[in-house]
């Protein structure tokens, strides 16, 4: 094996990881304020479309980013005000915002099928974007670099800053974070809106990184990874980091093999595994003495004051 | 007693019989054909299912006086399908095209429950008194492509991106190796089958990953651009499936297969309209003009486009057929002997690939 060649596959890791990590970054915030969101695919692909849209109007795909991230939490909007004002059942009303979100894209994308745009996808200088060793630190989009950076960020914001700990408070015990006077319902809204942020630049990394064009439900499912991710990583944040990568692993390995002619597993099986996993870690969490699973106390509860 | 029954009876029958111009306009008015389309991707996917809409399109351009169309996108290849084409049945239409080798056995459980409407399964082999199926033969084209490919490639190892490992697709995979390997003896494909047909993400790092492995012209088995927009970026060639693709690729785009639905939805629909409809079993080609290769991208020499029409030429006046022996399977037995040739009955239920062959299956 050449270095060339484990700098191309190391590249394929990033760009099958980048989506699921951002999607994934998100949801973990919401989940950690109590809220299960289900509509990550429905959030992706408003991102995915509202980012293309706006760069093909605009040319400018720093802009497209902003809208990708707009448009994403516009949609979880929706579903914020459901489970928090109206007290809607959480796992219902996700799965209604992801099947709302993939025929609004749609429609939305009907004017913008067939439509290009130059892929966004190098940030440094040529001379390190495209050198044949260095490129496999500096020759990525922008949003790589980005979802790396949120990954500390986040952990930082939840561990040791007072919106953190009053975030995971609301998660862990609304009734007592109410009655310290903290807005449960409003700490709710802000974690929802950031998840919808993060999906919507997660399925803008499809839309104009990977294959810089719209199609109806091109994230195929990568918002149901990016659930599995969370909780694989059993809300951490570096597990995630982790996961996410072991994820994108799998995926390249389950295409490196195919093309390489291995036949030593089904195909259907290496599809199946970031689910597998998923389930043997929450397995072996629960098997722990003494330990509970992580999960936020309050996760999926609706909260009444 | 008999008396007012007998009054009612004479009542219901005028009744009846006032009423009975009025059915008969109702009718009229809706004289014309319901037809119906099962499609597997969205219309927009610019490759299969965005090639049976234009069809579709086709076919409500000529004869929009007598027909009326109407579609379903995005229906999953399970038991899923099976209410969606009963639904279709039940609104009256009275020919369903099924558009994806999946739905076979659902559109066969449907036609039975309604042997009045006709059904239309595409790429399959199950048929009955109102079931009929069509196909393409896709590989003629797949000949095409493998001749370029097999000009085109500077490594000599050819990348496929398939779907399944259907009749199809095994098909396509032959022909372009058997079609290179007449330019380029050592040529080899490299097989990668993603398990989906539409799958931007996967079929973009499925392409790199082909790409890594010495790639340098790969062709798609799946229905969206997004490879050809990975090789643009690359500098490499490859080719459009189902559709004219080189918007999204100027540069790499060498060729397209196309796919035209049209004139046999036009002659099918037709049959309905005259009454004449039977069940068949079609299977047509470059000749009658539904395999047709796309304009050649400029970077193609002229030599090769000339190889390539000049296999597109023996394909309409049948003079040609990749399919001719000797031909050895992966393993290196002889399947077809020389100076033979594959008969279409062993193309439709072909399972092994050919000598060349790179594959996990």
């Amino acid at each position: 094996m050449s270095i060339d060649f484990i700098i191309a596959a190391i590249i394929t890791v990033v760009g099958l990881t980048t989506p699921i990590l951002l999607a994934g970054l998100g949801e973990l915030v919401v989940e950690k304020a109590g809220v299960l969101n289900l509509g990550v695919e429905g959030m992706m692909l408003m991102g995915a479309i509202s980012g293309f849209g706006v760069t093909v109007m605009t040319f400018n795909p720093w802009l497209g980013v902003l809208g990708a991230a707009v448009g994403g939490s516009a949609s979880s909007m929706i579903f914020a005000f459901l489970v928090l004002q109206l007290n809607s059942n959480q796992v219902a009303t996700g799965l209604a915002l992801t099947i709302f979100g993939t025929g609004l894209s749609s429609l939305i994308g009907l004017s913008f099928v067939g439509r290009i745009v130059a892929p966004f996808n190098t940030f440094f200088p040529a001379s390190l974007a495209r050198d044949p060793i260095l490129k496999v630190f500096f020759g990525y989009s922008p949003l790589v670099y980005f979802a790396l950076i949120m990954v500390p960020l986040v952990a930082w914001f939840l561990k040791s800053t007072r919106g953190g700990l009053i975030l995971r408070a609301v998660g862990e015990n609304d009734h007592s974070a109410h009655s310290l006077g903290y807005s449960v319902i409003g700490v709710r809204y802000a974690a929802i809106a950031f998840g919808g942020a993060m999906a919507g630049i997660g399925g803008a990394y499809f839309s104009m990184v990977i294959t810089p064009m719209w199609a109806e439900r091109m994230t195929a499912g990568r918002g149901w990874i990016a659930l599995a991710l969370v909780v694989f990583a059993s809300w951490r944040t570096g597990r995630l980091l982790v996961g996410a990568y072991f994820f994108g692993i799998l995926m390249a390995l389950e295409l490196y093999a195919k093309a390489a002619g291995f036949s030593f597993m089904p195909s259907q099986f290496w599809a199946a595994m970031p689910y597998l996993m998923t389930v043997i870690v929450l397995a072996l969490i629960s098997a722990r003495k003494g330990a509970a699973t992580n999960a936020p106390a309050c996760l999926g509860k609706p909260f009444t004051a | 007693m008999t008396k007012i029954t007998r009054r009612k009876l004479m009542q219901t029958a005028g009744v009846a019989a006032a009423a009975l111009p009025l059915l008969g306009r109702t009718a009229f008015a809706e004289d014309k054909v319901k037809v119906g389309f099962i499609f597997l991707g969205p219309i927009g996917d610019y490759g299969w299912t965005w090639a049976h809409n234009k069809g579709r399109l086709a076919l409500e351009s000529a004869l929009g006086d007598k027909v009326e169309t109407v579609y379903v996108e995005n229906v999953p290849e399970d038991a899923s399908a099976t209410p969606i084409i009963r639904d279709l049945a039940n609104q009256g239409c009275k020919l369903i095209f099924t558009t994806s080798y999946g739905y076979m056995d659902q559109t066969i459980e449907v036609a039975k429950e309604f042997p009045d409407v006709m059904f239309e399964h595409c790429t399959g082999f199950k048929r009955a008194d109102n079931v009929a199926t069509y196909n393409s033969k896709f590989h003629e084209g797949r000949a095409v492509l493998g001749t370029i490919a097999g000009k085109m490639s500077k490594t000599g190892t050819l990348g496929y991106l398939g779907s399944f490992k259907v009749p199809e697709v095994v098909l396509g995979v032959n022909s372009f190796a058997l079609a290179a390997q007449k330019q380029n003896p050592d040529a080899k494909v490299k097989l990668v089958m993603i398990d989906s047909w539409f799958d931007p993400p996967k079929e973009a790092a499925a392409t790199e990953t082909l790409v890594n492995l010495g790639c340098d012209v790969v062709t798609t088995h799946t229905d969206s651009p997004g490879p050809l927009q990975i090789l643009e970026q690359r500098g490499l060639y490859g080719f459009g499936q189902g559709a004219d693709m080189s918007a999204f690729a100027p540069n790499a785009h060498l060729t397209a297969i196309e796919d035209i639905w049209g004139p046999y939805y036009i002659e099918r629909a037709q049959a309905i309209v005259d009454g004449t409809w039977k069940s068949a079993d079609t299977w047509d080609g470059m000749k009658e003009g539904t395999v047709v290769i796309s304009p050649y991208n400029p970077v193609v020499p002229e030599d090769v486009q000339k190889m390539a029409d000049e296999i597109q030429a023996g394909y309409k006046d049948g003079t040609y057929d990749i399919f001719t022996g000797p031909i050895y399977d992966q393993d290196g037995t002889l399947k077809v002997k020389d100076g033979e040739v594959m008969t279409l009955e062993q193309l439709a239920t072909i399972d092994w690939f050919v000598k060349g062959v790179e594959s996990a299956a």
